[in-house]
């Protein structure tokens, strides 16, 4: 796609865990599976390593979305940092939307290294939905935006 | 409309993917029509696939599905070829026009003998 | 701040054909820190880590960026190399401009729009990363193997050859596995117990290794080199030290009604019982839940004829705690349910069979004593069908999505033998695709077909219908002769998908080994690293990694030892530096990152602290970097922050996300 520069191009920041999703997400990349280049991967030991602070600070830089990726639960590479990454995403999201950051901008999701398919299919739906939300404006410090 | 555009709508109706098949034959294998039809279940996907719409509208086959969707139960790869074959009939039939169906007619043509399946079948294609 | 040099990949036209390198460079090259950038075909090869060497020390560099593959395939590459120009292995990150870039997207500008980003986060990341020293763990000298079938046993056998101990764990009462249920082998068609049980014995017998059969894996702790175990040593009532493996308490048992599962419930045994009569150990088991002395107390006639008096209803479950440095997975596979396939009649008539039952049915030691015969009546079938792909490459839907990969041939070998053994017998098979890639398998394949005469249909069966008359209506098609097929048969035979035995999902659980969406354990790397989990110290051998047929297996197994070896042939492993540490001025001493560790790495100490000039004792976290794993559950539990990791720590990721965000 070429860029076109009235085109809205979100920033969004993936946070992936090592284990299961960073190796998802190669496994996207090597057997060519596109999703949009407005993704951008950190890779994190493990989703329970993502403190609600990232996200905020994320936000706050104007990013559109963030998801986070761990992996299955049941599959931890540390037994259970999923599970306390899940509780904590919960909140965090569900104090997100009441400050005026829909859902849609935020996303928990498993994708074990096994499933570059659902990586790529993840993050072209989550970014579709970005786009659809348009620019996120509600929590971006202006002072952060020049 | 070209005939490209065709295979295109018969994607959208039935919503079916044809480039999953396999080329199995279970749909053929499965068909209590087989015998009655000129273009097999089976090569109902690849006519699709080729865009051939022109061939399958004035097939006979066309009309001699009974709409029974074994071959929707079976398919190991949710291709659905009688999703296929009941798209292409209703693109045949809305291009006719005129032969609608509304949901008061129905009592009339009621029928013992008649399946209701192909009450069901007939208010689907045919509604307005 | 960092004196930094960034050096970007081409991979040959891997990333350069999609990203600007020379961009890349330029751009970065402008970045607060950096103090080189360089671009270069292959940064892996020995020229490439050459340039990181010489920049190092021209420049006098203190971190370096490497912009290349996923730091999965080669940070350990450019670590190594950084450590050689002096720095320290930790000051190394990559921007991973290929999977995650290049080989995604299509559009130059934009690709290189995004590498230079992702290369930006890592330059960030770089500027506050500080140099970290591994510690040392210790090796225990001994292998765990789950599961005794021939995976099991090949890779025990091989790991005990090289010197170290062994134990199988093996959850039926006696090792074999699936291969101890197959009448003969494809392509050399040898009697499979008879090339089986020399292994099972050599393994029962080899000083090294330690049997546990009727036994399961309970609880896994611990780390590569250091796992520790409980093995669940389930009550066989009979005291193996006493019990001669004579057979009389079976012979007199007087509740035989038990499915027997060895030959896949197509007879029964008796509730005392050995599963097979080569079984290793030959001693018996009492089923609790068939025995009549368990049921209502009174019986005990095998307590009566045992004239070794091994009897012993008594017997409890016993755990046995272990110490492991390696544990390798074996547990192999089931057929799967047949429940979404109906149109085959599976249920419907005793005549369709799996391939597993045809198995037992042709083995002299199973139900029919080796006769072909229709279970129902008993009667020799003169029309066999064969249906391939039954449940495999379907839909995940309705099956499995994955190709069995032993079907095509044991089916050929079925067809091939039944043909042999009773020339009367018409054979039918009905396929989808014949594959037989591997040493001698088309030619065997063909040799059914040319020399046996098997008559096989491209196409599959739709509907098996039971007919009045005990025969079994076959409709199928024939694709290339564009006809439907209707065929009575006396005997329906299905080619069933296989899939991992159930109770793998719970063990990997335990070892913490990833697993995929069917249950199959995932590589490390699906091409370099096939026999082993992404868990450091976790192997895998045999179908629980995915189908095999019965030389890849071994081959596998033999692999997977060796890479246990590797591992067990260590004195001391460096641990992953990445662990958390406490700011012991922040740590307010809530026990709450004590709570949430998985592996019991936080203890709390009274320590003394200089607060500002003010010396007063408190109450902190230790973290124990021996058994920190670096998860980080604890830095974002911990209420005043005083917890980090490090390598990854807040103001790092904080870092990336700005730098991403800018």
């Amino acid at each position: 796609m070429p860029l076109n520069e009235n085109e809205f191009r979100p920033k969004i920041v993936a946070f992936c865990c090592n284990w299961c999703s960073y190796a998802g997400a190669d496994l996207a990349g090597s057997s060519r599976l596109s999703y949009p280049a407005d993704v951008k991967i950190i890779k994190v030991p493990c989703s329970c390593r993502v403190n609600p602070m990232f996200i905020l600070r994320a936000f706050e830089k104007g990013a559109d979305g963030v998801i986070l990726c761990g992996c299955h639960p049941g599959d931890c590479h540390y037994s259970t940092g999923n599970y306390y990454a899940r509780r904590r995403m919960t909140l965090l999201f569900s104090m997100l939307d009441y400050l005026g950051i829909e859902k849609g901008r935020t996303r928990v999701e498993w994708v074990s290294a096994a499933e570059g398919v659902k990586f790529s299919q993840t993050m072209n739906e989550f970014v579709e939905k970005i786009r659809s939300l348009g620019e996120n404006v509600r929590l971006g410090d202006l002072r952060c935006k020049n | 409309m070209s005939h490209r555009d065709y295979s295109g709508k018969i994607k959208e109706i039935s919503g079916v993917n044809p480039y999953k098949c396999m080329k199995c034959g279970k749909c053929s294998a499965t068909c209590p029509s087989f015998n009655e039809m000129d273009i097999k279940p089976h090569q109902f996907v690849s006519y699709v696939l080729n865009g051939d719409i022109e061939a399958l509208a004035e097939s006979k086959s066309l009309w001699k599905c009974l709409s029974c969707f074994a071959c929707v139960e079976r398919c190991p790869r949710d291709v659905k070829p009688g999703k296929l074959i009941d798209a292409a009939r209703q693109i045949v039939v809305r291009e006719r026009g005129g032969d609608y169906l509304s949901a008061d007619e129905i009592p009339e043509l009621l029928d013992e003998e008649l399946p209701q399946q192909l009450l069901v079948s007939a208010f689907r294609r045919y509604k307005r | 701040m960092q004196r930094i040099g960034v050096f970007v990949c081409h991979c040959g036209s891997n990333i350069a054909a999609t990203v600007d390198v020379k961009k890349v460079v330029e751009v970065v090259s402008k970045e607060p820190g950096v103090c080189h950038a360089e671009d270069y075909p292959y940064m892996c090869s020995e020229a490439g880590q050459m340039k990181i060497l010489e920049a190092v020390k021209e420049k006098n560099l203190s971190g370096v960026v490497v912009c290349s593959c996923s730091p999965r395939m080669h940070e350990a590459t450019f670590r190594k190399a950084a450590e050689r120009a002096g720095l320290n292995p930790y000051m190394v990150e990559i921007a991973n401009i290929r999977e995650h870039c290049s080989w995604i997207h299509k559009d130059m500008e934009e690709a290189t729009e995004k590498a230079v980003i992702l290369a930006r986060a890592a330059i960030a990341k770089v500027n506050l990363n500080t140099p970290l020293k591994a510690g040392e763990s210790r090796v225990t000298k001994r292998a765990l193997v789950i599961g005794g079938g021939i995976a099991g046993i090949q890779t025990a056998l091989d790991i005990a050859d090289a010197g170290y101990e062994v134990d199988i764990v093996e959850k039926t009462p006696s090792i074999g596995g699936r291969m101890s249920q197959l009448d003969k082998t494809f392509p050399t068609l040898d009697c499979s117990a008879c090339i089986l049980t020399p292994k099972m014995v050599e393994a029962a017998a080899h000083e090294k290794i330690n049997i546990y059969t009727y036994s399961e894996v309970d609880k896994v702790t611990g780390f590569v080199g250091d796992f520790t175990v409980d093995i669940r040593k389930k009550a066989r009532s009979v005291n193996s030290d006493k019990c001669t493996g004579c057979g009389v308490c079976q012979e007199k048992c007087p509740s035989k009604k038990s499915l027997n599962e060895f030959n896949r419930g197509l007879n029964t045994r008796s509730a005392i019982y050995t599963p097979f009569a080569q079984a290793i150990p030959n001693v018996p088991v009492i089923d609790r839940d068939a025995c009549i002395k368990f049921k209502t107390g009174k019986c005990g006639v095998c307590e009566k004829v045992c004239q070794a008096g091994a009897i012993d209803y008594n017997q409890q479950d016993e755990i046995i705690t272990e110490k492991y440095g390696a544990i390798v997975v074996a547990t192999g596979f089931d057929t799967i349910k047949l429940d979404n396939y109906d149109e085959y009649a599976y249920n419907q008539s005793k005549d369709v069979i799996t391939s597993l039952e045809l198995e037992r049915i042709m083995n002299a030691a199973g139900p029919t004593k080796g006769h072909l015969e229709r279970l129902s009546d008993g009667k020799a079938p003169k029309e066999m069908v064969f249906i391939q792909c039954v449940g495999s490459r379907c839909s995940d839907t309705r099956g499995k999505s994955y190709c069995s990969k032993i079907c095509c041939m044991y089916t050929a070998k079925h067809a091939m033998l039944i043909r042999d053994k009773y020339p009367d017998v018409n054979v039918t098979v009905f396929y989808i695709d014949v594959r037989t890639p591997g040493k001698n398998f088309d030619e065997f394949y063909r040799r059914a077909v040319e020399e046996y005469g098997v008559n096989y249909v491209k196409g599959q069966v739709g509907k098996v219908a039971p007919l009045p008359n005990g025969k079994l209506l076959v409709q199928g098609s024939d694709l290339l002769d564009n006809k439907q097929i209707l065929k009575e048969a006396d005997m329906v035979v299905l080619a069933t998908a296989i899939e991992p035995e159930a109770s793998v999902r719970k063990i990997a659980t335990m070892l913490t080994a990833s697993i995929d969406t069917n249950n199959f354990l995932t590589e490390a790397h699906p091409k370099l690293r096939p026999v082993e989990s992404p868990t450091a110290g976790v192997f895998l051998s045999g179908v629980c990694q995915g189908p095999k047929d019965i030389p890849e297996t071994v081959a596998q197994a033999g692999a997977a030892a060796v890479k246990a070896i590797g591992l067990l042939a260590k004195d001391k492993l460096t641990t992953n530096p990445c662990t958390a540490k406490p700011d012991e001025l922040l740590c307010n001493g809530c026990s709450q990152c004590a709570n949430v560790c998985p592996y019991g790495a936080i203890t709390y100490e009274n320590k003394e602290v200089n607060d500002h000039g003010i010396r007063e004792t408190r109450r902190v976290a230790q973290v124990n970097s021996a058994l920190c794993q670096g998860c980080g559950a604890c830095t974002v539990t911990c209420p005043s922050g005083a917890m980090d990791l490090q390598g990854f720590s807040n103001r790092q990721i904080i870092a990336e996300v700005d730098a991403i965000c800018r």
